[in-house]
């Protein structure tokens, strides 16, 4: 049964969406991704399921990527939200983007949004995934046009031009590479895996 | 001037990545409008029953319930094919299937609109069931539709294109084999949606997420009884199609009503649960396959017979039945060919069109076959099909007209790539290779209301500003069509795709395009984008001629230039050509259109196979099959297509590894199925499993490496030489699993999907000394209407049928039944 609407008042929140700070009333038994889209008009966040089935609706919550359509919204009080919107860097295509729409990454289109941030997700963690770790990463998110081998491709590619830009970076300012920082959450990502899992949790955090 | 060619070939950013890569692309669900309310369908709970009341006072009482319509609102009749006009937006006095809609509810949200649906009370007087082909043969009563053959009987053909039976009896053996393919569904992974609402002049607006929009405008005029001018589609891009979103659905008809009646924005938006009911996928086929060999392995004759389960609705379902049987003979060369088909009404969600429409069924029988013959005859399966292949510029024996075939080639490549004669039966238990071909339209031949009107055209606008504008009735359903448009043009004008907005799917501002099915976009869009886009070169040229006073026979269109090509710094950009023109002839607008060369199958049921071109495949599929569970792993796929010309590489690998994808998908676990509930819980027959999670589908883990090769030899009936690559490449996969599970343990698996239950029985009886092999065993009489009779073109046939007391002797320019039909 689906629930009345007329019992509930609305609820505010404050968090942080695409690194904006963003206060946004809605219902309160909307789930996270029903807030990006309807109360936020954030419609690059898809949905091909509502059941955390299809990876559609994946976006980054405080870096990690989640299933927004099995999140409480209002479980997201004061977390940072990152949606397609957000990735590119004003008019730069985020190389994911760049590569996505380069390789065919991209057919309908309709598991792209999801597919993107799962991967920013897999390169922030690794910035030199082999092809069984994309595999493994993006096993959560469903595409019914490509086959994926495009999509692996795609990911592979903008990899590599982090890995460039990154080095690049340390060139210039002498920083430690950021990569230094993700193999420490490479690690704890892949320690004592015994079986193959995607990158996509149900709504950890956000069904609180 | 000719030139080599710019755009043309070169792989790509499509025109529309950036926009999909961004989260900018509006899917219909995307739209938000002023006032937009939202609307909710019931759907009925029963598979067959009568409808004696419906209540629907609670609902309307309901706070924020602004509509509640029922079947008497929406009297009209409609469907996709004007033989079949059997679907009711709502249902009326029957509902047909678990999901057959009843009511729509409208209210100012989702959540409240789905209370509503709750409580409306419809009181049904249950029906017994139809659940598959067998009792739909066997049970005449109750019918599910009043119309068709006889009892649940909705269509049968027959046909027959040279004595089979004086063939086979020739042959020095006849090899009879039986097959079944389960349905399927294709699993978009957006759910359809719809918005409706009337604009400022008060007519209706319908955004929907649809590959055939034209299509749509037609069935809404009829079932709203509103001016198919008043009304205005705009098909938003899909997010996957496939064939399931073909159908004018009863949502899209519904909610059209509501913002009729509201003269608000009203939008639906379909659960996956629902995604399921709408369906219009794979029809579940049983086959029977006599096929007549020489020793030398040419085929003497194929006599095939089919039946489908079409479900609850007609659909596509009479072309599905005709595609069954169009396509054996353009594969490989059948002297002489006998088509048996019928298509029965079941009590489950209806079947229509999925990539292949109707013919990977066949498919899968006839290549496993050929298997199973090439190795019954000692020869290898590669060099068997390579003795058979058809010929390039031949008729078939049902008169279609192949024209270029790169079907031998495809062979020779993957046989290469995968090192076939070294590791074919050599690979030990456990492992195998399986070869399997197939060949594909680009584009029906006929239009699904007969008429002689263009089936594809493209506008084109170019001003002072030196952009262009190329509009066209295309549906982009993810396939690229967009991008094909845009690179026809910009290849003729010498621009860059950049240079050109593409403006599609929209009944009030592109010209007529049928719609995305039948792999027809490339090759028709494509050739209407040619020819407008050379009738406005034609005028820049006239143009720039004047102006320079080079004669426009040297003029070059290149670089976003028009220069002499003895000269070349001798020319004008490409924007001060059309500020020439347009000053010398005033606004420049040139159309193109294209009109597919006539058939040469003549006889009644000689519409549904004729394309101007074919796409051929071959591929090879390597397995683990692991004989303790029957899981069978696939490692590597290798396939070669015929695309004639690859008009974006890109996009064309994309079309290729994607059916291969969905190809393994029907191979190994993609099933609609359904079940009894035990009779305390009504005996309803209900899908087994309306949920992306148990629907089983390839993940990335499953999916195999890939290598794809393009064979390229351009067609003269294609834009550039370009043929199909959307549907054909899926078609060979399913064979193939089925001929490499063989290659690897040695059990033929004789259905579809090939799933470890099936390989583990195969294997205890390969076991116990019995026939390694699971499947079905025998084919049901059917009483067969007489066949039509059809010479095949080398034993003097024309066309045309030679006898028969049913049917007329020439096919009908229009088929009298057909309702709205083109003024």
């Amino acid at each position: 049964m689906s629930p009345d609407t007329t019992t509930y008042e609305r609820v505010l929140i404050r968090l942080r969406v695409n690194g904006e700070e963003t206060e946004v009333a809605f219902d309160p038994y909307k789930t996270l991704l029903e807030v990006l889209r309807e109360d936020l008009n954030l419609t690059g966040t898809k949905h091909g399921c509502e059941l955390g089935e299809c990876g559609a609706c994946a976006v980054l919550m405080d870096g990690e990527p989640v299933l927004s359509c099995l999140a409480i919204a209002l479980g997201c009080e004061g977390r940072s939200i990152q949606t397609v919107e957000g990735m590119a860097t004003g008019a730069r295509l985020h190389p994911l983007q760049a590569a996505f729409a380069d390789c065919g990454a991209s057919q309908c289109g309709y598991c792209t949004p999801g597919m993107l941030l799962t991967a920013s997700a897999l390169l922030q963690h690794n910035p030199e995934p082999t092809r069984d770790q994309i595999r493994e990463a993006l096993s959560g998110n469903i595409c019914r046009c490509t086959g994926y081998q495009q999509i692996f491709d795609a990911v592979e590619a903008a990899a590599a031009i982090l890995r460039d830009e990154d080095s690049r970076r340390v060139t210039a300012d002498g920083a430690a590479p950021p990569g230094a920082q993700r193999s420490e959450h490479q690690v704890g990502l892949s320690a004592g895996r015994t079986r193959r899992r995607s990158m996509l949790k149900p709504a950890e955090g956000g069904g609180e | 001037m000719s030139r080599p060619l710019g755009v043309i070939g070169v792989p790509r950013r499509r025109v529309d990545g950036r926009a999909m890569t961004t989260g900018q692309t509006k899917y219909a669900d995307d739209l938000m409008l002023p006032r937009m309310v939202f609307a909710k369908l019931l759907r009925s709970h029963l598979p067959h029953a009568r409808i004696v009341s419906i209540d629907a006072s609670r609902a309307t009482a309901h706070p924020g319930v602004l509509l509640v319509l029922t079947g008497r609102d929406l009297p009209i009749p409609y469907g996709i094919l004007p033989v079949t006009q059997d679907e009711h937006a709502l249902a009326i006095d029957k509902v047909r299937f678990v999901g057959d809609p009843v009511a729509l509810v409208v209210a100012r949200d989702e959540a409240t609109a789905a209370d509503a649906v709750d409580l409306i009370d419809v009181g049904y007087e249950p029906l017994a069931t139809i659940a598959d082909h067998d009792e739909a043969l066997s049970v005449a009563e109750p019918r599910i539709h009043d119309y068709g053959v006889e009892g649940n009987i909705h269509k049968k053909v027959s046909l027959q294109f040279g004595d089979v039976d004086e063939a086979l009896a020739g042959a020095d053996h006849v090899f009879e084999d039986v097959f079944f393919y389960e349905g399927n569904t294709h699993l978009p992974l957006e759910q359809h949606a719809t918005v409706a609402h009337l604009d400022g002049g008060g007519k209706l607006v319908v955004y929907s997420s649809t590959q055939t929009p034209h299509y749509l405008h037609r069935a809404l005029a009829k079932a709203l009884e509103v001016p198919a001018a008043h009304i205005r589609v705009i098909a938003t891009p899909n997010g996957g199609g496939f064939g399931g979103k073909s159908d004018p659905f009863n949502h899209e008809v519904a909610v059209a009503k509501a913002a009729l009646m509201l003269d608000r924005p009203v939008k639906i938006t379909l659960t996956r649960e629902e995604v399921f009911y709408c369906h219009r996928g794979r029809h579940p086929v049983l086959m029977k396959f006599r096929t007549g060999v020489k020793n030398d392995g040419t085929l003497t004759a194929v006599h095939l017979r089919t039946i489908l389960d079409g479900g609850a609705y007609g659909s596509y379902g009479v072309a599905s039945t005709f595609y069954t049987g169009a396509l054996q003979t353009v594969t490989y060369h059948v002297p002489r060919y006998k088509f048996q088909g019928c298509r029965v009404f079941t009590n489950k969600a209806p079947c229509g069109p999925k990539r292949g429409h109707g013919t990977p069924q066949s498919r899968f029988g006839q290549e496993v076959q050929i298997d199973k013959i090439s190795e019954r005859l000692g020869i290898d399966p590669a060099d068997f099909r390579l003795r058979i292949v058809e010929q390039p510029n031949t008729l078939t024996a049902n008169f279609l007209r192949v024209s270029t075939i790169g079907l031998a080639e495809c062979i020779r490549r993957v046989v290469k790539s995968s090192d076939w004669s070294h590791r074919y039966r050599k690979m030990g238990r456990g492992r195998g290779l399986g070869l399997a071909c197939s060949s594909y339209l680009s584009g029906a031949g006929l239009p699904i209301y007969w008429n002689d009107l263009p089936h594809s055209a493209v506008q084109l606008k170019l001003d002072r500003s030196g952009g262009v504008t190329a509009f066209c009735g295309s549906a982009e359903i993810g396939q690229g069509s967009d991008d094909v448009l845009v690179a026809c043009v910009a290849e003729v004008l010498g621009i860059e795709p950049v240079d050109i907005r593409a403006v599609t799917g929209d009944t009030d501002l592109t010209p007529v395009d049928l719609g995305s099915y039948s792999s027809r976009v490339t090759l028709m869009m494509g050739n209407a984008a040619v020819q407008a886009a050379t009738r406005a070169r034609d005028i820049l040229a006239e143009a720039v001629e004047k102006k320079l006073g080079v004669p426009r026979s040297r003029l070059v269109f290149a670089e976003r230039r028009v220069f002499d090509a003895e000269d070349p710094d001798r020319g004008v950009s490409f924007q001060e050509a059309i500020y020439a023109a347009e000053s010398m002839f005033g606004a420049i607008g040139t159309v193109g259109s294209y009109t597919p060369p006539k058939s040469a199958a003549a006889f009644k049921g000689g519409g549904v196979g004729p394309s101007p071109t074919y796409s051929y495949t071959a591929a090879i599929v390597e397995v683990d099959v692991d004989e303790s569970t029957g899981w069978v792993v696939v490692p590597r796929v290798w396939i070669a297509h015929d695309i004639g010309r690859a008009l974006n590489p890109t996009l064309v690998r994309g079309q290729v590894e994607g059916s291969v994808y969905m190809g393994l998908g029907e191979a190994l676990m993609e099933e609609q199925a359904y079940r009894r509930l035990p009779p305390r819980l009504s005996s309803a027959l209900v899908h087994k499993f309306p949920s992306i999670l148990e629907y089983k589908s390839l993940t990335s883990l499953d999916m195999p490496e890939v290598f794809t090769e393009l064979v390229e030899n351009p067609d003269p009936n294609g834009p550039f030489g370009a043929k199909e690559a959307g549907q054909g490449p899926l078609l060979p996969i399913m064979p193939a699993v089925a001929n490499a599970v063989y290659d690897a343990i040695g059990v033929r698996i004789d259905e579809v999907p090939v799933t470890p239950e099936k390989i583990v029985k195969a294997l205890a009886d390969q076991a116990a000394g019995k026939p390694a092999r699971y499947g079905p065993t025998s084919f049901p009489d059917v009483s067969w209407p007489e066949a039509l009779q059809v010479p095949p073109p080398w034993e003097g046939g024309d066309g045309h049928a030679k006898t028969s007391g049913v049917v007329l002797r020439d096919a009908p320019k229009r088929p009298p039944r057909s309702s709205g039909a083109e003024p």
